[in-house]
This record gives structure tokens, C-alpha cells and sequence, in this order.
């Protein structure tokens, strides 16, 4: 492990930002990628977010090459690589299914890409023994895919993007086969990795936990665009649409109707009065219809009273919290001016604060 | 308790060896028959009176040398032997790029196309044989082996191309992707990691193609009439059967020769070979 480190930051090992331009992809008449403007910055883990069917897959497929975008330029290190296969765009890519080569070792799926480039066998070995201690599968290059399990696979697919040190990682969902408890911890092993080798990683998941703890940056995606891109403060705090607001959080982001435009808080900036008797705060009548206890958090449904409309929404509030509240009864609750959100109520883009009286009477 | 369940057992696994042995009586039946037929005299066989099973006067090599000496067996192993396998190589040639194809690059289109391939595949030679004639007499093959070798493939193509498919289609398509990043083209990811893994599917294509080879009839008899250019499967039955008089130790040993090294192969792959037709089987 101390010598591999070393060897991670030894001259040779290539860096570079990868660009898309304005990139679409057709599938038919669907339009799974629909013009897509996005840019890492070096070093840089970002994260496409998304629920299934909003491009984000098919999005890193064509920075990978596996796909041929309809029209638009992926650049990879500063040059246009659309017409490159591949194998020529110095990328590494961890796929969901790992895609281990079945009827090959662990050590020959290692090999497999140092072979490609018609590395000597010794060199081969020692690079395959480096990248094995790298993740601690050492004793495991002996046996095949089938007698491995899920944790173990991830690691030999990681094992197998690292050994050519390629100068972008290309990650589609690489957790989403580990059972709960091991996709934390692999979670922490993948971040502490990618932080001490500081290739560019492109990272993509509909996980939004996943995303917050290790993007750098988020690119939140629908129907083949991105809404917004931003660290993972900016998108949860600063949401730039009412998608992303609804996306973001669990659970989401409440959302009122005004007279002309949106209102937007959190469940966890929704707070009793009585707890938190703040100044330059909204205070808003509450009606718990329903309670949820979830431990470390209590979970209030209910529909605000007049002047607002009687819509529902949701509080959370931490364990700390202790006030007394039933179901059936109603509470003032207040938000702190700061934590509302405006949002136009065709488009759904964020729009400028403005006083709430204006908007309910 | 104990006793009861213990004899249970015995009765379960005595029912399980019944019924293996009793599978392995029926396979291996034919060849113990034509194996003893090729060795006994034609008196003890045709002798009523006489187990069927047993010697009953001293074993012969007549049969066999009637078969080498009076005829052209060898020959025609040679034939059949030459034509099987280059009915084997033009099979995977085109068989196997046109099933990955279809697994792979057309789309929806594929699966069509591939049940219309192998729907040609239900088309008897018995009709065929008519219009195939005038194709081996318009590209003068008639009595040349050569036409054996163009028209197998018609047989052995489609229902290979078919079988692959199914065999590429398991495949996921992420292991081809990995393998182009990897740095393969996609001809290097097929030969690397396609092709490999698809193996049974391969070896279950060549025997496939063997086997059809050695036994087909129609085809064979209506194109060729030279005796040396004969193979197997006209050759004994026309040089051993005169009429109503079958020479059956020799017929016999003739299929026997003929049998053995299939069987001998399909044994030593056998798993390989369930795993070829099941995944053909359910895709």
C-alpha cells in the first residue's frame, strides 16, 4: 500500500478535464440525451444524478465511446474525441453488472487491460499485484468471478479501472449491487481512494445520498438535461428549479401554491414555534394529520390552515426536539425567511423572494 | 424410526440406480449388438435356436474383412471424414458472424430474421434434393464430393446461426463494452471474450454439423454415382445389401466403425453439450 501510493503520483500519471458540448442522442424519437453543456474540472468527482430513463447512463456511455452522440463534442484533456474508439480515449469504466470477464482469474481480469497494450509479462505482474494490494484482493487473484462476492467483485472491477492509470473514471452505479450495510463502507473506501489518486472521476447514480456524500459537484438530470450542476450545498440549498427541489431531500422539499409563484421549504426547516421562537420568521398554522417516529427523527404530515391554502405538507423534526404534538392538533409553526424558496409558477426556475403576504391573503 | 428411515433410503437408492442402469442398458444396447454381430459367425446369427446375446460358435473377423477388402470403406470414411469437416469449417465461418450479428447489431430486426433463418432449416431435403440437382449439374459437380460440400452448409448453416444466436444473446453486452474500453476493437473484445465464453455453443455447432454430415442420405445418393466418391452413408447400405440378402455382420461393423469416434467425443464434452442445447433451448 505505501509503495503503491508512491507510484500513484510518479510522473507519467495523466490528468484531464472532460468536456460535453451541447451533446444529443436520439434513440428513435426519444431523446434520451437532449443537448447536455457539462465540463469537470481536473481532478475533479462529479456526479450525474438522476432517476432511470433520464440519460444519465446514456450520457457517460458517450464519453466513454460506447454510444455515438447524434450531434455535439465530448472533449476529453481539451481535445475532441468523437471520433475516437474507445479504447483510444485513455478512460477506465466501472460498470453496474462490473462486467468481470467470467472465464478469466481475478489476475487475468486485472491483466486484461495492461495486455491489450502489449505490456511484458513481469511488468504485468507487478502492476497487477499493485493494484490487488490497492484494494486489498490480493488473496483473491487466483479464483474466478462466480466465487467471489459482491463487495469483492466491485473491488476487482476497481482493481481492473486502476491498473492502466487511466486519466478519467467513468463509474455507472457501482454500488447498486451491494446489499445496504457494505455500500456505506464502500461508499467511504471509494471517496478516500479517488481522493488520493485525484483522477477525474465521472460518477453516475439515481442515489441522492450516494451523490451529496461524494460529489465535488452534482449534475442534476431530467428527460436528458441537466437542470443544475452545483456542489452538493448548491443544489440541496439553492435548488435552482422545483425539480431539483423535489428531488433533492427526504422528504422532499414542500411546496405551496401562492397567488403568483411557488413557495418552497423544507420539511427540517418547518419547526414548532413553541421550540423555536424566532424573529424574521414566517409563522404558519399546522394541522398534524399524521405522525411518523423515526428514531432520530419525528416525521409530521398535515395540511396548513388559513390564510394559506389547505395543502399538505411535511415536518421533520430531530429527536432533540421534544414538544408535545398529536395527531389532530394544530400548532403554530414557523420558517426562517432565509429558507423560503420562490419559484415561478409556469416554468418552475427560482425567482426573487418577495414578502409572503403578497402572496396569501 | 431409525430402521424405517434407513430402509427408505435403501429403497430410494435402489430405485435410483434402477433407473440409471436401466438408461444406460438402453444407450448402450445398439452398440453391444453391433459390436457382437460384427464378430459372429453368420450361422450362430442366424441360428433360432441360439441366445442372440452370446457366442455361440467362435467369434470371426470375416465381416470385417469383407467390409475393408470387398469394398471401399475406407475410402468412404475418408470422404465422409473430408467432407465433415469442411462442412464443419464453412458452418462456423458464416454461422458464427451471422449469429452475433443478429444477437447484437440489428435491433429488433434480429429476432425475426433469425426465426425466418431458421424456419429454412425446416424445409426437407426431400424436397430440395429436385431443384439442387440442376444447381450441382449447372456448376458441373455433379459426382464430386464438391457438391456435398456446397449444399450441407444449406442445412447445417441456419440451425447453427440459430443455436449461436441464442448462445451470443446470454452474453451480457456490458463484458463486449468493458473489453472495447479495455482496449479492443469490437472484432478484439469478440475474439477475446465473446468467443471464449461461447464455447460450448461452438463445439455444440461442430458435431452438430458432424453428426448431419454422416448421416444424411438424399443428398448424397442423387448427386454422386461413382462408388469411390461414396460416402458412409450410401456405401453400406448399397454395397452390403443385395437384394433381399444383408450382409449383417458387415453392416454392422460398418455403422460401428462409423459411431464410435461421435460417441467417444460427445461423452468427453458431454456437459458442455447440456449446456449448449439448454441455453439454445429457453434463449
Amino acid at each position: 500500500m505505501v509503495g503503491g501510493a508512491g507510484r500513484l503520483h510518479r510522473n507519467g500519471w495523466r490528468m484531464a478535464t472532460v468536456e460535453a458540448r451541447d451533446i444529443r442522442k436520439s434513440f428513435g424519437t426519444v431523446r434520451a440525451v437532449d443537448g447536455v453543456d457539462l465540463s469537470t474540472k481536473e481532478g475533479e468527482f462529479l456526479v450525474l444524478l438522476g432517476s432511470s430513463g433520464c440519460g444519465k447512463t446514456t450520457l457517460l456511455r458517450m464519453i466513454a465511446g460506447l454510444e455515438k452522440p447524434t450531434s455535439g463534442d465530448v472533449l476529453i484533456g481539451g481535445q475532441v474525441v468523437n471520433d475516437l474508439p474507445p479504447r483510444a480515449r485513455k478512460i477506465a469504466m466501472v460498470f453496474q453488472s462490473y462486467a468481470l470477464y467470467p472465464h478469466m482469474t481475478v489476475f487475468k481480469n486485472i491483466a486484461f487491460p495492461l495486455k491489450a497494450q502489449g505490456m511484458r509479462a513481469d511488468a504485468v505482474r507487478q502492476r497487477v499485484e499493485w493494484a490487488a494490494a490497492l484494494f486489498g484482493i490480493e488473496l483473491l487473484l487466483h479464483r474466478k468471478p462466480r466465487q467471489l462476492s459482491g463487495g469483492e467483485r466491485q473491488r476487482v472491477a476497481l482493481a481492473r479501472a486502476v491498473v492502466r492509470e487511466p486519466a478519467v473514471f467513468l463509474l455507472d452505479e457501482p454500488l447498486s449491487n451491494l446489499d445496504a450495510k457494505l455500500r456505506a463502507s464502500a461508499r467511504d473506501e471509494l471517496q478516500q481512494f479517488q481522493r488520493r489518486i485525484g483522477t477525474t472521476t465521472i460518477y453516475v447514480t439515481h442515489d441522492q445520498v450516494e451523490a451529496m456524500g461524494l460529489g465535488d459537484r452534482i449534475a442534476v438530470m431530467q428527460h436528458g438535461r441537466v437542470r443544475q450542476i452545483g456542489t452538493p450545498m448548491e443544489v440541496y440549498d439553492e435548488p435552482a428549479d422545483t425539480f431539483v427541489a423535489a428531488f433533492l431531500g427526504s422528504p422532499p422539499m414542500n411546496l405551496i401554491e401562492g397567488k403568483d409563484c411557488l413557495v418552497g421549504f423544507r420539511p427540517e426547516h418547518f419547526l414548532p414555534k413553541e421550540a423555536f421562537p424566532m424573529t424574521e420568521a414566517a409563522s404558519v398554522p399546522f394541522r398534524v394529520t399524521r405522525l411518523e417516529y423515526l428514531g432520530a427523527d419525528r416525521l409530521l404530515y398535515g395540511v396548513l390552515e388559513r390564510p394559506f391554502p389547505e395543502q399538505k405538507v411535511i415536518a421533520k423534526l430531530p429527536s432533540t426536539v421534544t414538544t408535545s404534538i398529536r395527531q389532530g392538533e394544530t400548532h403554530e409553526f414557523v420558517v426562517k425567511e432565509k429558507d423560503l424558496k420562490f419559484f415561478d409558477r409556469d416554468t418552475g426556475s427560482r425567482s426573487a423572494p418577495r414578502p409572503l403576504s403578497t402572496q396569501f391573503a | 424410526m431409525a430402521t424405517l428411515y434407513r430402509v427408505k433410503r435403501w429403497l430410494a437408492d435402489g430405485a435410483h440406480f434402477g433407473i440409471v442402469a436401466a438408461f444406460t442398458i438402453f444407450a448402450a444396447f445398439p452398440f453391444y449388438w453391433m459390436l457382437i454381430t460384427t464378430f459372429k459367425r453368420t450361422t450362430d446369427l442366424m441360428n433360432r435356436t441360439h441366445n442372440p446375446f452370446l457366442f455361440h460358435e467362435p467369434p470371426t473377423l470375416e465381416h470385417l474383412r469383407v467390409l475393408f477388402y470387398d469394398t471401399l470403406y475406407g475410402r468412404w470414411l475418408a470422404n465422409t471424414a473430408l467432407v465433415g469437416v469442411l462442412v464443419v469449417v464453412i458452418t462456423l465461418v458464416l454461422a458464427v458472424p451471422a449469429g452475433y450479428a443478429l444477437a447484437r447489431l440489428t435491433g429488433r430486426w434480429g429476432e425475426q430474421l433469425g426465426i425466418g433463418i431458421f424456419l429454412t432449416y425446416l424445409v426437407p431435403p426431400t424436397l430440395l434434393f429436385i431443384p439442387l440437382s440442376r444447381v450441382v449439374v449447372g456448376l458441373g459437380l455433379q459426382d464430386s464430393l464438391w457438391s456435398l460440400v456446397l449444399v450441407y452448409p444449406s442445412f447445417t448453416v441456419p440451425f447453427s446461426t440459430w443455436l449461436l444466436m441464442g448462445f451470443f444473446k446470454a452474453i451480457p453486452s456490458d463484458l463486449e463494452d468493458a473489453a472495447m474500453i479495455d482496449g479492443y476493437s469490437r472484432l478484439g473484445a469478440f475474439a477475446k471474450i465473446v468467443m471464449p465464453i461461447s464455447i460450448a455453443g461452438i463445439l455444440t455447432v461442430v458435431i452438430f454439423s458432424f453428426t448431419l454430415v454422416m448421416q444424411e442420405f438424399v443428398y448424397a445418393l442423387t448427386f454422386i454415382s461413382p462408388v469411390s466418391q461414396y460416402t458412409v452413408s450410401v456405401g453400406v447400405p448399397t454395397f452390403l445389401v443385395h437384394g433381399d440378402v444383408y450382409f449383417w455382420g458387415s453392416l454392422m461393423a460398418g455403422c460401428f466403425i462409423a459411431s464410435v469416434p461421435i460417441a467417444v467425443v460427445y461423452n468427453f464434452f458431454v456437459d458442455r453439450f447440456i449446456a449448449g442445447f439448454t441455453v439454445g433451448a429457453v434463449k
